[in-house]
């Protein structure tokens, strides 16, 4: 790859994804928690993508095609999950989900 | 090219970490939209067209606009008229739209193809099809039965006259 080296993508990729993560672990409100999955997908969609533009192959991109579609039916059933939660709660706040005392 | 792979990498790294801090759940999601479209712009620099541009329609499209009718939904009613009044102050659209400028001119680059000097690792769709249906064609299927059980989820959870409303 004559113009950006893969190691900055690589590290492009962990910095979202530990944003993601960071995110996901910090926030209390549910809805944020989601976004932060979604950045997360992304940016593992951007290591796929940058190692399949290495070696030129076209496995990358559909790596990322099922990332893609993996990551609609996640939010998709993660969100009406989120609206079952708020009807019953009327909160998103993750830390009131203790009714399995877990 | 270097320097728009780099541009928006700095977009998704400053738009993410936005939308992790922000409180406002609508402020967050303009912000996630900057960072897709960034990602996108980075799947683009990277020669990865198909990928870029389904980024923009699945993520900054499709999921954005699922978070946006959840948060809608999600209102909790109080002081809204306040926070749409705030929503149109000045600092608030400053960072996003400074930023979406930015993208936007690193589109019209790229797009126009000054910005492709390695037009040769580009990755055209047609290679990724033919992958796509010849070896991955048992995760194809596997996917469309992913996002059919994902519908019909989301329809059993999201139908309002379910049962088990009124358990507790």
């Amino acid at each position: 790859m004559s113009s950006v080296p893969i190691s900055h993508v690589l590290i492009l990729a962990a910095i979202l994804f530990v944003i993601g993560a960071f995110g996901l672990v910090v926030r209390r409100n549910l809805v944020f928690v989601l976004m932060s999955i979604e950045i997360m997908l992304s940016a593992t969609g951007i290591a796929f993508a940058a190692a399949g533009s290495k070696w030129h192959q076209a496995d990358g991109q559909a790596v990322v095609i099922f990332i893609f579609a993996t990551a609609a039916a996640e939010v998709a059933v993660g969100l009406s999950l989120l609206l079952r939660i708020f009807r019953r709660l009327k909160t998103v706040d993750s830390d009131k989900l203790s009714t399995m005392k877990g | 090219m270097n320097v728009l792979f780099y541009v928006s990498g700095a977009i998704a790294i400053i738009a993410a970490l936005m939308v992790i801090v922000s409180t406002n759940a609508a402020h967050a999601v303009v912000y996630l939209v900057l960072t897709f479209l960034a990602m996108a712009s980075v799947f683009l620099t990277l020669g990865a067209p198909l990928v870029g541009v389904l980024q923009i329609v699945i993520y900054a499209g499709a999921i954005i606009i699922l978070f946006i009718f959840i948060i809608m939904m999600l209102d909790l009613g109080r002081q809204t008229r306040e926070r749409e009044r705030s929503w149109l102050s000045f600092p608030i659209w400053l960072l996003p739209s400074i930023l979406s400028i930015v993208l936007i001119i690193e589109f019209a680059v790229v797009l126009s193809g000054h910005g492709t000097p390695n037009s040769g690792m580009v990755i055209l769709p047609k290679e990724v099809g033919k992958t796509l249906y010849t070896h991955y064609v048992i995760g194809v299927e596997l996917v469309s039965i992913l996002l059919l059980a994902a519908l019909v989820t989301g329809f059993h959870f999201g139908f309002s006259k379910c049962s088990g409303e009124n358990h507790e």
